[in-house]
């Protein structure tokens, strides 16, 4: 990571402490780096160490935040955390989001009470709140800790930026910071690393239409590349239109969206390039299958979805992607005899 | 516009009798699934529950059962395949939770 400016020791005012200072603003690596992160480029090695941390001059009374060891929560903690003096107790989450490592336990009580001990924080305060933000709750088993640790767990906002308000409102959370929230925005900050891991597969699917329009269907170079263009389209239709237009597509279960949104697609394609509805059998049996499957694939980074349900879906959708998939091959078929 | 998953899927019990209206569930549900009402916790609409697992672990008197996962297509289907439970693949796809 190199540059990074949250890890500029410094010496520092505070006696006995062991912890590092961080600055609250965001530098210009800061700002490529997320933007990296963003699109998917060498994210793993996206975290930073594990410990103590501090943002201005903490005291005995100031307040500690609890934080994941995902750089990017990380930097938005700190930056929301501008002309405050408090402590951070970074995990050791591998990396990964609070909400996610929650999910998996790694942003859980042991690693929490590991890291209490192993900060000595206690020795830095005169009092007993520690502050986690609410989106680690799944790992975090409040009375746990308290009896472990002999500190009390405060679930702050879900957002950082929220944090300051709550400080004001007396560490009170309102109904309105504890909701997490899939907004148009939200969805939309998701669509770019969404559409660059659907292009993963891409290589793929270019042979196979490479084979079937040139090699066995034996058409232009035209055909070709009309299918390529499709097939972008239904990529970008799966991962980008999709989030975008989420709460606006027909029914709750994704694949069903996914696949509206799909046969949309392919209708509108049809109409513009061959000026009829149905167009190509093949395409219509096949693209909005790809794009529902693409939906379906959201799930995983919507804030909503059960694992029930997502279960659910799956059950339903495999047979019939089968088939009509299937159906796809059989009219390809009648076409070349 | 409140976007709500599947009908009835969600896997949430409540244990009345064990209930103390503590509000702990209150507190940590990020889609305020409990209201406090005569000092018990209800469920207000099931169908809003991600199955995350907050409410269960918060809830000091054990009242609470929820089956806890994520709620991850690719996370089901490496599950699937695999044969083990499904767990989140953040460690190597960005877009899952
Ligand atoms: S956390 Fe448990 S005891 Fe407290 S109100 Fe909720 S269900 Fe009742
Ligand atoms: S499992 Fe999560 S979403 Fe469901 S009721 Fe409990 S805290 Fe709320």
């Amino acid at each position: 990571m190199g540059n990074c400016s949250c890890q500029n020791k410094k010496p520092n005012s505070v006696n006995n402490s062991n912890a590092i200072e961080v600055k609250t603003e965001m530098s210009i690596m800061d700002t490529i780096g997320r933007w990296k992160a963003r699109w998917n480029i060498g994210r793993m090695n996206y975290k930073i160490s594990p410990g103590l941390y501090m943002t201005g001059r903490p005291g005995p009374d100031s307040e500690v935040f609890i934080s994941s060891n995902y750089k990017m929560s990380f930097d938005i903690l700190r930056k929301n955390l501008n002309g405050i003096n408090s402590w951070i107790i970074v995990l050791d989450t591998a990396g990964i989001n609070v909400w996610c490592a929650a999910g998996k336990g790694t942003f859980g009580t042991d690693e929490l009470v590991r890291m209490i001990d192993q900060t000595s924080i206690k020795d830095h305060i005169d009092h007993k709140r520690i502050i986690v933000p609410q989106l680690g709750a799944p790992g975090i088993s409040a009375h746990e800790v308290k009896k472990r640790s002999g500190l009390n767990v405060v679930y702050g906002p879900v957002k950082a930026s929220d944090i300051k308000n709550f400080l004001k409102n007396n560490r009170e959370i309102t109904d309105k910071m504890k909701k997490v929230t899939f907004t148009f925005f939200e969805r939309l900050v998701l669509t770019p690393t969404e559409f660059v891991l659907s292009l993963k597969y891409s290589p793929l699917f270019l042979i196979l239409l490479f084979l079937v329009d040139i090699i066995i269907g034996k058409n232009g170079l035209e055909v070709f590349y009309k299918d390529i263009l499709i097939f972008f389209g239904a990529l970008f239709s799966g991962t980008v239109l999709f989030p975008a237009l989420l709460p606006f597509l027909p029914f709750r279960s994704f694949a069903l969206k996914g696949w509206i949104l799909g046969m949309i697609y392919i209708v509108t394609i049809n109409l513009m390039a061959f000026n009829s509805i149905q167009g190509n059998y093949v395409h219509m049996l096949t693209i909005p299958i790809l794009v529902s499957f693409l939906s379906y694939n959201f799930t995983g980074s919507s804030t909503y979805t059960s694992l029930t349900g997502v279960e659910k879906e799956l059950k339903i959708s495999l047979p019939l992607y089968g088939i009509s998939i299937l159906s796809g091959v059989v009219v390809l078929l009648i076409n070349f005899f | 516009m409140k976007m709500k998953y599947l009908k009835n899927v969600a896997q949430l019990k409540l244990d009345s009798d064990k209930c103390t209206g503590c509000g702990m569930c209150v507190k940590v549900c990020p889609h305020a699934v409990f209201v406090i009402d005569n000092k018990k916790a209800i469920i207000t609409d099931r169908d809003l529950c991600m199955e995350c697992g907050a409410c269960q672990v918060n809830c000091p008197f054990d009242a609470l059962e929820v089956r806890k996962g994520v709620g991850c297509a690719s996370a089901v289907i490496k599950g699937k395949l695999t044969g083990s439970e499904p767990t989140c693949g953040c460690s190597d796809t960005a877009g899952c939770c």
